[in-house]
């Protein structure tokens, strides 16, 4: 048992901090300090500056990019990533789809995907969930039946996020529609969004912003040679890339990043005369979401150093439950110090109210989707229950 | 930075394990709390033998050497069955903080006797009136002559009726009210103890002292109020491993309840409400167990504990409410019979929260420097 980082992980930490605050424009930095929307064109440029210098795949086979680190390496550069404000590596590239083609493509697969995936020269996106295949992915209905060299596929995809931004899609479809159990007749499909057929219809959020989509499927003739791994065998491919998925998914360096902020705005308000963070309950509040932080970010670390043997730490299913309540409960937090000047947050640039106040509440609604992607904390507690205590 | 315990550790573990499991299987323990000191000299004896009471002190103190993290596996091994041998109070507690101020001879006698089994100390500190404070209140030191006498009420006073020797904490008014620290003998005249059992199945007392002569503990007249501080903090993170141990006694007797009992024809792990609430029982268990663990090795690594100790304080509070009222609730009414166990850990829960400081009291203290740092590194400063 020790508590300090070896001198070598204290250098590595360093040297993450001094890449992610020098080499990574400010103005990007700034842009998600502020919580304003990245747009595409800041998330490419970010993207492909971590991968000249080889941390943005750092998870790969070593061969296609990664850098054999350790577990604890991987989670110090990840949090570092975001308490320095850097865009993360777009996960639909780097966690999801990127790991399944290196794991089970074939080599002129490999060849074409990895490095353009690790590059953000592709820009992928996801087809899974359908409007009746949700939690119970399984139950999908997207087919794609084989003709000759081709897969020609019909049905619909839904919550697919920044689809308007993707040039790829990689999509889970049933091709053995007879299959005794629903799992294993589902198959693993990539394809230019670009192909005839396909259509994009973006959802609206309570937020007011556009970030998934619906994606429609009419007769798209896809060649065979995108089929990922071997027909019928997607769901294992899933679970694969669904396990990645929840890699740092307890986002504490973001969490910390929005406390920190709160902490900061609330001696900017003042209240009856005397800043917000003078208040004995805003500062207890404050203080009990950092004392509940503390503890996952604990819990993510000790979940790290248990992780060498390849198998993951029970607690790990903690992470995303704990990890998605806390995002949710900063981002209220800074909604509350905001008060009233919430109210103003389709205001334009020429209010007087701060932009951070304006940002707090369609950030918050926003929010509630933590709790719900990347298995909703009713299937994490399933989990919790099922596989942990033998319920 | 390494979270998993070494072979060493481990057989720590298992030894203590194997030692409090004999002790109290069964119904053993009922009947050993039903009866003065509430606790089981035998066993006393045993930890005494394994060198566990003498775990956090020196070698040539008559101590092991040990660090914070071995203190914590056999305090969470104690929560585990609920021993109630008052292990934290009497080592970590009233012996750290003889360890840290008494002078090498009273130690000779103090913390070797502690160590080797033959000597119970308790510190008698808290007084009605006051609530957690480092600082005595009411209780007077005066000199006369040459012999210090102490006049107040102590209480309560863990374990203050089966003491051997109390450490007592007393204003003394001559050095402008600081709080200094005194022996007291158990046959000390003018002492008038009143022991009795609580509701979680250990002793206190009411101590009165009435011009009862005592030994300043430690040279000099400096107020102890940073040594009472330091020693507190231990005992609260020993406390956090205890209760730790008893939240996950807690949760595993209530789901091996949920897979056995049937109601509606059904064993109640097929009820959804139910078993989520287990869940939730185990992610509170799991943040608190990392909390706990952090603030021993913060203690190991010479970092600020005091703090560390509030957040594992605050913590473990939280956990401990939550999963020793949903223990019982789960159960249903069988969890609150005395006859069966797991209505004893909330007891036990709820006892150890409020010795050293509720969670709301450690929230308070937290949040009085939230803002002095921007964001809390646990592995930077002040931890580390």
């Amino acid at each position: 048992m020790r508590l300090q980082l070896s001198p070598e992980d204290e250098a590595f930490r360093q040297e993450m901090r001094t890449f992610f605050t020098t080499k990574v424009p400010q103005a990007t930095r700034d842009a998600v300090a502020a919580r304003r929307d990245v747009g595409r064109e800041q998330y490419v440029e970010t993207q492909r500056i971590l991968n000249a210098a080889g941390l943005a795949v750092p998870h790969w086979p070593v061969e296609w990019g990664g850098r054999d680190w350790t577990p604890l390496q991987r989670h110090i550069w990840r949090e570092e990533m975001q308490l320095a404000c850097v865009p993360e590596p777009l996960a639909f590239n780097t966690s999801m789809i990127g790991p399944v083609i290196a794991a089970f493509g074939d080599d002129a697969q490999k060849q074409r995907f990895l490095p353009a995936t690790a590059n953000l020269d592709i820009w992928w996106c996801q087809g899974f969930s359908e409007p009746d295949a949700g939690s119970d992915l399984a139950s999908l209905r997207t087919t794609a039946v084989r003709e000759g060299d081709e897969y020609v596929v019909n049905g619909q995809k839904t919550w697919t996020t920044l689809g308007q931004y993707a040039d790829w899609i990689f999509c889970l479809v049933r091709t053995d529609p007879t299959a005794e159990k629903k799992q294993r007749g589902i198959s693993m499909l990539v394809f230019p969004m670009d192909t005839p057929g396909v259509t994009l219809r973006p959802i609206e959020l309570i937020d007011g912003g556009f970030e998934v989509n619906e994606v429609f499927f009419e007769d798209v003739r896809v060649p065979a040679e995108y089929l990922i791994g071997e027909e019928n065998r997607g769901w294992d491919y899933a679970k694969f890339l669904l396990g990645n998925e929840r890699a740092g998914i307890a986002r504490v360096g973001a969490t910390k990043r929005l406390l920190a902020d709160a902490k900061q705005l609330a001696t900017e308000v003042r209240a009856d005369g005397r800043p917000l963070s003078e208040d004995p309950r805003m500062a207890a509040r404050i203080a009990e979401l950092e004392n509940e932080l503390l503890a996952l970010e604990l819990t993510a670390l000790r979940v790290v150093a248990h992780s060498t043997d390849g198998k993951p730490h029970p607690a790990s299913s903690v992470l995303k439950l704990r990890g998605s309540e806390l995002q949710q409960a900063a981002t209220e937090l800074i909604v509350d110090i905001a008060g009233p000047l919430s109210l103003a947050s389709f205001a334009g640039e020429d209010s007087q109210v701060p932009e951070w106040a304006r940002a707090a509440t369609p950030e918050y609604l926003n929010y509630r989707k933590v709790t719900i992607y990347g298995g909703s904390n009713e299937v994490q507690r399933t989990i919790i229950a099922g596989t942990i205590l033998g319920l | 930075m390494d979270f998993s315990y070494d072979d060493e550790q481990n057989a720590l573990r298992q030894a203590v394990s194997g030692l409090l499991g004999r002790a109290y299987d069964g119904e053993k323990r009922r009947a050993v709390v039903a009866a003065d000191p509430g606790f089981d000299e035998k066993t006393w004896a045993g930890l005494a033998e394994m060198g566990l009471l003498g775990l956090p002190f020196a070698e040539e103190r008559g101590g092991a050497g040990a660090g914070q993290v071995e203190v914590a596996i056999v305090a969470e091994e104690i929560g585990r069955v609920l021993a109630p041998e008052p292990y934290v109070q009497a080592v970590v507690l009233t012996g750290g903080l003889i360890d840290a101020v008494a002078t090498d001879a009273q130690c000779d006698e103090l913390v070797a006797g502690l160590a080797e089994g033959s000597l119970v100390p308790a510190f008698a500190h808290a007084e009605p009136g006051t609530r957690w404070s480092t600082a005595a209140a009411g209780v007077r030191a005066v000199e006369e002559g040459g012999t210090w006498r102490l006049t107040g009420v102590k209480e309560p006073v863990p374990n203050g009726a089966r003491a051997d020797v109390l450490v007592v904490s007393a204003i003394d008014e001559a050095a402008g009210g600081a709080t200094r620290l005194f022996v007291v003998r158990a046959d000390a005249e003018g002492l008038t103890r009143v022991g009795y059992r609580t509701h979680d199945g250990t002793r206190a007392a009411k101590v009165e002292l009435a011009g009862t002569p005592a030994e300043p503990l430690g040279e000099g007249a400096d107020d102890r109020t940073a040594a009472i501080e330091r020693a507190q903090a231990l005992a609260r993170i020993a406390y956090a491993h205890e209760s730790i141990g008893a939240m996950a006694t807690a949760l595993t007797t209530t789901t091996e309840y949920l897979r056995t009992r049937k109601q509606f024809g059904v064993t109640l792990n097929k009820f959804q409400a139910l078993t989520f609430r287990a869940a939730d029982m185990y992610v509170s268990l799991e943040l608190a167990r990392s909390t706990a663990l952090w603030a021993s090795l913060v203690a190991g690594a010479g970092g600020d504990v005091v703090t560390a100790a509030d957040r594992a304080r605050l913590q473990t509070s939280r956990a401990g409410r939550h999963i020793g009222k949903d223990a019982i609730q789960l159960h249903g009414g069988i969890g609150v019979t005395a006859e069966y166990t797991v209505g004893h850990y909330t007891s036990r829960l709820t006892a150890i929260d409020h010795v050293l400081g509720d969670g709301d009291w450690a929230l308070d203290r937290l949040a009085a420097t939230v803002g002095d740092h921007e964001t809390v590194d646990p592995l930077g400063a002040p931890y580390t």
